[in-house]
């Protein structure tokens, strides 16, 4: 059943509050969500005041700056800082985002607010649980299956017509921002796979060399695992590589239909 | 504790291989209300200040009565499709899930046939 509230012990708390060092002239306020799976306490936020004239531009570099000189328990994953691994996906401001690429000038006035993927599993403060996604995503078999047999020396040569229709698709970098801000996804992510992988999985069905798509779509026509889809375009709005994963499932859907009508 | 493998849970019971036309079917039936909803609500409009008598007659005229019906069978249609998207999305307790979904299914063919015979007992003077 939907959640319109937050069990008990998910009700969040106020935390602590972290004041900036003295003199400091150029201070912004940045409230993160705190949750440790080690005592029994509930959720809290706690208040960073950072010295922004000793801090990079970013989001992450802020977080990083909390980790290093005022609170080393802040949790949070991060790796190449450039948009390309997908691992600080978290909600900036109230938008998911990464936070390697978004900058702390472009976020409302105030504090800026910092929380998990919305309706994950918490592994620790910003570290949500990505093991069901995963899976879904291995489910969809994200990779190129053939029946004709190609010598192990030879290509499955493309042209560049078909190569141009995996743009917008081949970039997605799998963090979770658009499945975690679609509420189909929120309700039914049991069973609905929610816009990335459905994403990903008709970067497979648009890619000409591939020779499963009957299969793939099989696999795909379910009132829950794509159907669940009604368009709400939180995916797309929310993408912070600007793809278009409500396009992907509408070409999805096109396709069964054609081979139905 | 579940010791099934993240990949065995996330595939399920594997897929339904229908849905397609559930999905077709509530876009046909919106289409297709559009000039219905448009018609229906412009006679109701010129059918205002009438009596009974006046409304019966109206009612009696074949392309009068076809249209109703066809407004009101698709409508029950297309809100039964709706209804059950509805359920399917917030209702996840397997009992009240298939009990809602049957009761709207019965409830919408009951009014569809109250709405047959309905006309068709005007039609033919009943």
């Amino acid at each position: 059943m939907a959640e319109f509230t937050l069990p008990k012990n998910s009700k969040i708390k106020a935390g602590k509050h972290f004041p900036a060092p003295e003199g400091a002239t150029n201070v912004r306020s940045f409230r993160v969500y705190r949750w440790s799976p080690d005592d029994d306490k509930n959720p809290s936020t706690d208040v960073y005041d950072v010295d922004m004239d000793h801090c990079g531009p970013m989001v992450l570099d802020a977080l990083i700056k909390i980790k290093n000189e005022i609170d080393p328990s802040l949790t949070f994953r991060r790796s190449c800082r450039e948009g390309i691994c997908g691992s600080c996906s978290m909600n900036i401001d109230g938008t998911n985002t990464l936070a390697c690429t978004k900058a702390i000038d472009e976020c409302g006035g105030g504090e800026v607010k910092i929380y998990p993927l919305p309706h994950m599993s918490v592994v620790k403060d910003l570290v949500p649980d990505m093991t069901h996604f995963y899976a879904q995503y291995a489910s969809v078999e994200p990779w190129l299956k053939t029946k004709t047999p190609v010598s192990p020396a030879a290509e499955r040569l493309q042209s560049k017509e078909d190569r141009d229709k995996l743009d917008g698709l081949y970039e997605c970098i799998l963090c979770a921002c658009c499945s975690t801000s679609c509420p189909s996804y929120w309700w039914n992510s049991d069973k609905y796979l929610g816009p990335a992988i459905l994403l990903q999985s008709y970067r497979w069905l648009a890619d000409s060399r591939d020779e499963a798509t009957g299969e793939r779509l099989d696999e795909l026509e379910d009132p829950f695992k794509l159907y669940r889809c009604h368009t709400i375009m939180n995916c797309t709005n929310t993408c912070p590589k600007g793809l278009n994963p409500g396009k992907a499932i509408g070409e999805i859907k096109k396709m069964i239909a054609e081979r139905a009508l | 504790m579940s010791l099934r493998s993240p990949l065995s849970k996330a595939q399920g019971l594997g897929s339904a291989k229908h849905g397609f036309s559930h999905w077709w079917w509530q876009r046909v039936t919106a289409i297709a209300l559009i000039p219905l909803t448009l018609w229906f609500v412009y006679s109701l409009v010129c059918l205002l200040g009438s009596d009974h008598a006046q409304l019966s007659q109206w009612l009696a005229q074949p392309i009068n009565a076809s249209l109703v019906l066809l407004f009101v069978l698709t409508a029950l249609f297309h809100g039964q499709t709706g209804m059950q998207v509805v359920i399917e999305d917030y209702v996840h307790s397997t009992w009240l899930n298939l009990t809602l979904l049957l009761s709207i299914k019965f409830a919408s063919v009951a009014m569809a046939v109250l709405a047959i015979i309905s006309v068709l007992k005007v039609v033919l003077g009943g």
